[in-house]
């Protein structure tokens, strides 16, 4: 826009925007009112698969504030669903406590490790970070499958279903509802997360850190609000996992877990909300309707993460660069 | 078993499997050192090379037996099949991307590193196969500690595969050139050396050595199978970066380390070996942090 005489250039598109976000807003309205309804039409297997779904979208969103908004690559993602589910399962079996309680001392420990793992590897270099987050990820399954507090390799079983409001969480369709819940909660946190002073940071140091530095961001405490971020996003999604299967063991967070996750956000487009979630959903969805490749799902996933690195390098929805 | 027995017995163990790492390292150390790449999918071209030295020598006892006889030209056979395997994964995958973000290129060794692991889950269906050979148990006594032939025989080869490497990369034009290209890909260019042609070479001469190593592996303990190669990448990586990256007596050296170190870690009371795993990860991580370089590493000066 030029400096004079732009005004009623710059007013058209002012009316414009506000058209297509009325619009815009219209759509997700709709889109969620369907999806509220669907318990309503839905059978049970395509409820657990939804349910999946939205638990991957609120996982995949937390992974991507770490190697999307902030450029780190994490191969140990699992680890911080694992201390989640864990907290949740020790709060209610261990301690005898209610299951609410699980979710905020799940906020703290998810920080923690957070702040653990990402302390050391702030002056790494992002291929020494891969390792040692690989290395992470390992050291918090191995721990897990050791303690006697954790249960071992059997893991944890008999982790009770919460009450709220004096209504039992049991049915796959409160499930789903509150699995829907957490996706949307952390798509809302994820966008409002991106357009703060911190999100801007964050791109910042991914595009270059030393010029970032040089404008007095503190890279250190960017990063580690990066890390302790996506852990917490983890962590209540893996504490609601942990109740909802009632069960949890140490195999459901090996590297397999990790890279199940990083591979939604790096298909879909790592930095792009929208594409993430469809990343998300592609993974959850995609082996259910491949059901007969079974076995085979990771060698088709392999292939096409490598077709897509080489010919669509920022994921099917890419993150459009200004 | 006196103390020192048992000392003896963990130093020939720690001796044994530090040369596998080491010998996977080397492969790491010098595609990293050369192309600053962390390949994912090293590990699994040792566990290739594994299946790939299964076979061959499933076709050459017949004839060769199943002694050194027919175990020698299965090396051979697999670190050429694997070789030519890591040059076409260089030339596929990572060729394309050189310009690439480095996340990109990470990713997709991680694709590739997937698509080996399940082509061999597809075609073992996740069974242990059982690697024989008829080499027996003869060896020396020393005291109560018993080492067989094959286990010197492991050592030796490892340590004469890193001084021949050695000597190539130090001693050769191919070598220098693999050097120059470490330091400043563009001016190699310039200088006329054949950038892709000589990356492809490292690729080369780290996979047939990763193939080497899983042909011994395979012979040592008896059996193989598809998920091998993970734990091992990542165990050589660290004895990579124990030894300073890059450099091939460090690699050497952090191998040999890291097996002393596992092998001497199980034996403290308390540490049993499951947690042997988290022992060399936390070593790792230590050394990140305080001596990212390694023991053998110049230490890099990052440019502006």
């Amino acid at each position: 826009m030029s400096a004079g005489g732009g005004g009623a250039g710059e007013a058209a598109v002012g009316v414009q925007r506000s058209e297509r976000s009325i619009r815009k807003g219209a759509g997700m309205a709709l889109l969620l009112l369907v999806l509220l309804l669907v318990p309503r039409f839905a059978n049970n297997y395509y409820l657990e698969v939804l349910s999946e779904a939205w638990l991957y979208v609120l996982l995949c969103l937390g992974l991507n504030i770490v190697v999307g908004f902030a450029g780190l690559l994490d191969l140990g993602y699992a680890a911080f669903f694992a201390v989640g589910a864990y907290t949740a399962g020790i709060v209610t079996i261990r301690l005898g406590q209610s299951f609410w309680l699980s979710l905020p001392i799940a906020v703290v420990t998810a920080t923690l490790a957070g702040v653990i793992i990402g302390g050391p590897t702030l002056r790494l270099r992002s291929d020494y970070l891969a390792i040692v987050t690989l290395g992470f990820g390992e050291m918090v399954r191995i721990t897990v499958r050791n303690l006697a507090i954790t249960g071992g390799a059997s893991g944890l079983v008999g982790i009770e279903r919460p009450h709220l409001f004096g209504y039992a969480l049991h049915s796959i369709g409160a499930f789903y509802y509150v699995f829907l819940l957490l996706a949307v909660l952390g798509i809302v946190a994820s966008h409002r997360l991106e357009n703060s002073r911190i999100g801007r940071a964050w791109k910042y140091v991914r595009s270059d850190e030393d010029a970032a530095r040089a404008m007095g961001i503190n890279h250190a405490a960017v990063k580690l609000a990066a890390y302790a971020l996506g852990a917490i996003f983890a962590a209540i999604g893996g504490c609601f996992y942990a109740t909802k299967m009632t069960a949890i063991s140490p195999e459901t967070f090996t590297f397999n877990q990790s890279l199940l996750i990083l591979l939604g956000v790096v298909l879909g487009g790592r930095g792009k909300i929208p594409g993430v979630i469809l990343g998300a959903l592609v993974i959850v969805i995609f082996p259910e309707l491949f059901r007969d490749v079974g076995s085979m799902r990771m060698l088709v996933f392999a292939v096409s993460l490598l077709l897509i690195m080489l010919f669509r390098p920022a994921g099917i929805w890419p993150e459009r660069w200004r | 078993m006196p103390l020192y027995e048992v000392l003896l017995q963990q130093f020939a163990n720690g001796l044994i499997l530090g040369s596998f790492y080491a010998l996977v390292a080397l492969g790491y150390s010098m595609v990293y050192g050369v192309i600053k790449l962390l390949n994912f999918a090293h590990g699994d071209l040792y566990m290739t090379g594994a299946f790939a030295g299964f076979g061959a020598l499933s076709l050459f006892s017949g004839w060769l037996g199943g002694g050194w006889g027919g175990i020698v030209p299965a090396i051979l056979f697999s670190m050429v099949a694997v070789g030519a395997l890591g040059v076409i994964i260089d030339r596929v995958a990572y060729r394309p991307l050189r310009q690439a973000p480095k996340l990109s290129v990470l990713i997709t060794a991680l694709a590739v590193s997937m698509l080996l692991e399940n082509v061999a889950l597809a075609f073992t269906g996740g069974q242990y196969t059982a690697f024989t050979t008829n080499l027996g148990f003869a060896g020396v006594d020393l005291g109560m500690v018993h080492v067989t032939y094959t286990q010197m025989v492991l050592v030796g080869a490892s340590v004469v595969l890193m001084v021949v490497l050695e000597l190539f990369v130090s001693g050769t034009m191919h070598g220098k050139a693999m050097r120059a290209i470490a330091i400043d890909q563009d001016a190699c260019r310039l200088m006329g050396i054949d950038v892709d042609r000589t990356i492809a070479l490292t690729f080369l001469i780290g996979s047939a050595l990763a193939a080497a190593a899983g042909v011994l592996a395979g012979v040592y303990y008896g059996s193989i199978n598809f998920f091998m190669g993970f734990l091992i990448g990542l165990k050589a990586f660290t004895a990579a970066v124990i030894g300073g990256i890059g450099s091939i007596p460090g690699a050497m050296l952090g191998g040999i380390l890291l097996g002393l170190l596992e092998a001497f870690g199980t034996q403290i009371p308390g540490v049993g070996s499951e947690w042997k795993d988290v022992f060399v990860f936390a070593f790792l991580i230590l050394f990140l942090v305080f001596r990212p370089t390694g023991l053998l590493g110049r230490p890099e000066v990052e440019r502006m």
